[in-house]
């Protein structure tokens, strides 16, 4: 086990090593001169050296990587352009927004979600499961924002049930907390739940095949239960699967959400430093997200083992 | 046996459409889209005006006779805008889908094919996995100036690696097939296993592929100009309507809504097509899915 969970660990170092690349070349690839663009229409000469001497970009290119990699080592992402603050600090201030949308609207997504894709399965073939794909089919195809726009104008504008945008913490209240985050988290789950609950019926109509199934059935199980204990619980390896890979579509989403909802999280942050092309934040955040990404993915692997005794690697 | 009968009796249907038989959502599908692609290409034709042209007279005017959706706060005409904002859509989307199945074939083939390239490649497309898609795109067309052709490749680069991971597998899967072992064993040249015998088994699951690529690339391309980082401003996308509309959402809902319909309506469309594609031509993967 510790030996699968350090192999698997290493394995994941070169990839690492491909994204901090190319999010080093993401820089260095615009064309024109970024000091120049950073320092704007009016800078003098010095401004831009100043600014190029505080990118490291008067240093030699493969020196600049391997500078970069080292203090990225040390939890070192850079100071931001415009705020003079570490990358981590402001990463810091902003993380709970993000953390909290994507927590809501994961947890929400899988309840929803399994359940809907595991009855859909079990009634394959009727209305309930066409319904139910054509549901899926309709949350991959409507954009984040045009259905938070939708949400907006019908339960705020013209129900006037929830707020139009903003954010407040937990520690503001759990009732206020809940107010300001449902609509953003549900537009949001949209997409999410489209997801699982399409790989849940996939997995769970397969695993409904298999002939410990019409053992549970032939010896008189109920039904619930055959469903529940036998069925949902093998077919599990995929949904979790699937909700790992989504943590990418997922950051993305946050992305927007957060802009349409005015949510001060990692995505406006991110959006907001793209737009004043504040190069270390740009870096520090792509990079953040990419390791999130990547160490999700590594525990679900490490899930797996847990969930399936057959797999062993 | 009912499943050949049909197969057999849909044959007899010319053309396309045959790929359809038997799947009435899919039909819909392709309906909507060939109305949006008309739509397109005959914009001028379609009662609409200058979707560019300010007419301050007749800002944010509700939805009339006269303007059928509304007027945006320029006063421009949203009906027309959103008509025109399809070509800005298909463009997108079509060439992004056609470029990312392009470099993802050859990328794939060559992986697939050279054991020896096959763990270098994979592991940069793993990284490029890694980096969310949008913020990827964003991040290279704010750095490179926006314009459609810039949108384009920023949303293409991100797309790459899962087209390369699907012709791999094929690849990898038909490579140990008879016929070409027998066809390496009589020295066959490699360019011509891989055009003759490796690369039309790739192009099934490849049509599947570019619908959702396709949709995928719409999705982005909205995303990007809704965030400021698309297609120029100028232009009339529906990423870019709703954008600009957002201000004004509380007072004219319209300029944000209808092009959101639009945009929502075509991409489903592109799906629930790609769906119908997916069981007629890979139905091994229709089966998992």
């Amino acid at each position: 086990m510790w030996m699968f969970i350090g192999r698997r660990a290493v394995a994941t170092i070169p990839v690492m090593l491909v994204v901090a690349f190319v999010v080093f070349m993401i820089l260095r690839l615009s064309p024109g001169d970024p000091a120049t663009v950073i320092a704007g229409d009016y800078a003098s000469p010095a401004d831009i050296a100043r600014i190029r001497a505080q990118l490291g970009l008067d240093q030699p290119i493969a020196l600049q990587f391997i500078n970069w990699i080292g203090r990225l080592l040390r939890g070192d992402l850079g100071i931001s352009i415009f705020s003079n603050l570490p990358v981590t600090t402001l990463i810091g201030q902003r993380l709970e927004p993000t953390f909290m949308l994507s927590l809501v609207t994961v947890v929400f997504s899988v309840l929803v979600a399994v359940p809907l894709g595991a009855v859909a399965a079990w009634k394959s073939g009727t209305w309930v499961d066409r319904s139910v794909m054509v549901f899926a089919v309709a949350g991959f195809s409507v954009p984040v924002f045009v259905l938070g726009y939708f949400m907006v104008w019908g339960f705020s504008l013209e129900l006037k049930w929830l707020p139009v945008q903003g954010y407040k913490s937990p520690s503001d209240g759990l009732w206020l907390f809940f107010r300001h985050i449902a609509l953003p988290a549900g537009a949001l789950s949209a997409f999410y739940i489209a997801l699982v609950a399409r790989i849940t019926r996939a997995s769970v109509l397969e695993v409904l095949e298999e002939d410990y199934i019409r053992t549970a059935r032939a010896k008189g199980q109920i039904e619930s239960k055959v469903l529940l204990v036998h069925a949902l619980r093998n077919a599990s390896v995929p949904i979790v699967t699937v909700i790992g890979l989504g943590i990418a579509a997922l950051i993305g989403g946050v992305v927007i959400t957060e802009s349409v909802f005015n949510i001060p999280g990692l995505g406006r942050l991110v959006v907001d430093a793209i737009l004043k092309r504040d190069y270390p934040i740009i870096q520090g955040l792509i990079l953040f997200f990419s390791l999130l990404y990547i160490v999700l993915n590594l525990l679900i692997d490490i899930a797996y083992t847990m969930l399936d005794p057959r797999i062993r690697y | 046996m009912t499943d050949q009968t049909t197969s057999a009796g849909s044959r007899r249907l010319s053309g396309p459409w045959s790929l359809l038989a038997g799947h009435p959502i899919g039909i819909v599908g392709a309906i909507v889209l060939i109305v949006v692609v008309l739509a397109a290409v005959l914009a001028p034709l379609l009662w609409t005006s200058d979707p560019i042209a300010l007419n301050p007279v007749n800002r944010l005017k509700h939805p009339s006779e006269l303007f059928w959706l509304g007027t945006d706060m320029y006063g421009r005409d949203v009906w027309s805008r959103v008509v025109y904002g399809a070509r800005v859509s298909l463009t997108v989307g079509v060439s992004a889908a056609a470029l990312s199945v392009v470099l993802g074939l050859v990328i794939g083939m060559v992986a697939g094919y050279f054991r020896w390239l096959d763990g270098v490649v994979m592991r940069v497309m793993d990284g490029l996995m890694a980096i969310p898609g949008i913020l990827l795109a964003i991040a290279l067309v704010s750095l490179s100036g926006a314009s459609i052709v810039t949108v384009i490749i920023a949303i293409t680069i991100p797309e790459i690696p899962r087209v390369v991971r699907l012709v791999r597998s094929v690849v990898l899967s038909v490579r140990e097939e008879p016929y070409v072992e027998a066809a390496i064993s009589v020295a066959t040249p490699v360019t011509k296993i891989l055009r003759k015998h490796i690369l039309p088994n790739t192009i099934p699951p490849l049509i599947v592929q570019a619908t959702y690529v396709c949709a995928s690339a719409m999705l982005t391309e909205s995303f990007l100009s809704f965030l400021g980082a698309g297609t120029p401003p100028e232009v009339p996308s529906w990423g870019n309507m709703m954008a600009e509309g957002r201000l004004f959402f509380p007072l004219a809902p319209w300029i944000v809504l209808f092009p959101g319909v639009a945009l929502a309506m075509t991409i489903l469309a592109v799906n629930v097509l790609g769906d119908a594609l997916r069981d007629k031509l890979d139905p091994k993967l229709a089966r998992r899915l």
